[in-house]
């Protein structure tokens, strides 16, 4: 028998999907619109973020009215409450999409940097951690979430060789230093893109496994 | 410390296998709750650890129950002394048709335990212990049939009280209470945890999760999963506890 509350939960996962979905675009989006130096895109990506945030609310409040009339114990309980935090490390990716957005707009203002910097590299290795977490929920695999978890310290390596490249720039490569700033914005973004996606896959693990592995504190 | 202590406890009501090979032990003044569907033996299991399953007749049972490390399924055990020791509860307040403080005597004078002297001190000792005192001090000659049902259900906790008792069985002491008398029980329950060891059989999920530090989960004559509460409300180890628990069967 399917009950009321089985279908509730069903509904309350295609949210998520469907959050996934439209973050998962906004940084693919951003990403595209900083390389290609496309404003229409980067504009569209910080216009999409309001169906990013009203979607949020929406499942917010589905796992509360969940919570407050089921009292759901068990893979239920974890379900809902893993629910909630990785609604929010969406919201927070999609929020990190627009600033990705706004830094294009800026950056294509100014003429590109000579100096090659990995931000490409980083921009691959951040959205397949975002993706990665994501088919870790869809599948339930906790293997996959623990994997994507190691890989956050690629990106946060990634992230200081950035920053130290464009330290490190010639005095002619410093003007305007908005550009400089906004790159490292932008790599800074990126890496903050890798931390919401190791927090979802440790909530994944936590909904999967029942282990808490945030903090390093099963080490 | 483990105040019970149960090894390999079958029991049979003739033919049928009401519980199977059950292990389990509890600690001294800790809340255990037991769960499970109707007929999983629970209550079965909670008449065991005081005998009152040999009431009934074709009762059959094997195992070991060690009760402050003393076998009680052992023919020489004084069932007068083991029901003092292990109190129980039962799901509808049973107050004899007395006043309200002979009913906390009945068993003090039946057993001879105490003087006369002393009977106003334990009628006062054990009203206050189940927080009726105060409403009752100046009724203690009302029939207790007249009090509500939550006071009767708190009476009868306060008589076995006056046996002075080490475990008390309770056998769903809520389901004749309303939602608010339900919660002063069970806030009892945790004052009464301090001196007594406390086991409650429950229908009630999200009793046994507010109540209980443990939980065990009875499955036809089984016990599938004995934990802390905590682990067995958010992480159960055995599917079959995780699909009872969320609704899923039962």
């Amino acid at each position: 028998m399917q009950r009321h509350f089985d279908e509730a939960l069903e509904q309350l996962k295609q949210k998520l999907l469907r959050m996934s979905s439209l973050v998962e675009q906004s940084i693919g989006s951003s990403i595209k619109a900083l390389m290609d130096r496309n404003a229409e895109l980067a504009y569209k990506v910080i216009k999409a973020d309001d169906a990013v945030n009203m979607l949020e609310i929406e499942i917010d409040e589905l796992c509360l009215k969940l919570l407050a009339l089921h009292q759901p114990t068990a893979g239920d309980l974890r379900f809902i409450t893993s629910t909630m935090k990785i609604n929010n490390d969406l919201e927070r990716i999609g929020d990190l999409a627009v600033n990705i957005g706004q830094r294009t707009l800026d950056l294509i203002k100014v003429p590109p940097l000579k100096l090659k910097i990995n931000i490409p590299k980083m921009a691959t290795a951040a959205q397949a951690m975002l993706k990665d977490s994501l088919n870790a929920f869809v599948n339930k695999d906790s293997k996959l979430a623990y994997e994507v978890c190691k890989r956050d310290d690629e990106v946060d390596d990634l992230n200081h060789e950035i920053f130290m490249e464009l330290l490190s720039c010639k005095p002619e490569d410093l003007t305007p230093v908005e550009r400089v700033i906004d790159l490292v914005l932008v790599a800074k973004n990126l890496e903050r893109v890798a931390d919401h996606s190791t927090n979802i896959c440790e909530d994944i693990i936590y909904m999967v496994d029942g282990k808490v592995i945030k903090h390093h504190i099963t080490d | 410390m483990a105040i019970v202590e149960v090894q390999n406890l079958n029991l049979a009501y003739g033919d049928f296998p009401a519980l199977k090979n059950v292990n389990v032990h509890m600690e001294k003044n800790t809340i255990t709750a037991l769960i499970g569907p109707s007929g999983c033996g629970k209550s079965t299991f909670l008449r065991a650890l005081n005998r009152m399953n040999d009431l009934i007749e074709g009762v059959k049972t094997t195992g070991n129950i060690l009760i402050d490390k003393e076998d009680i399924l052992d023919a020489k055990t004084d069932l007068v002394s083991l029901r003092k020791k292990v109190g129980m509860v039962f799901q509808r307040p049973n107050p004899f048709p007395l006043t309200i403080m002979e009913n906390i005597l009945f068993a003090p004078k039946i057993h001879q335990t105490a003087q006369k002297a002393e009977y106003a001190v334990i009628v006062e000792e054990c009203l206050r212990a189940v927080l009726l005192w105060d409403v009752l001090k100046d009724k203690l000659h009302k029939n207790a049939l007249q009090l509500s049902l939550e006071q009767q259900q708190r009476l009868c906790i306060a008589r076995l009280l006056a046996v002075k008792p080490e475990i008390l069985l309770m056998d769903e002491p809520c389901s004749a209470l309303d939602p608010i008398a339900t919660e002063r029980i069970e806030e009892l329950m945790w004052m009464l945890k301090a001196n007594y060891t406390i086991v409650i059989v429950t229908h009630n999920m999200q009793q046994a999760a507010r109540v209980s530090e443990h939980t065990g989960f009875m499955l036809l004559g089984e016990l599938i999963e004995f934990g802390r509460t905590k682990d067995i409300f958010t992480y159960p180890q055995d599917q079959r506890t995780n699909d009872y628990i969320t609704g899923r069967f039962g």
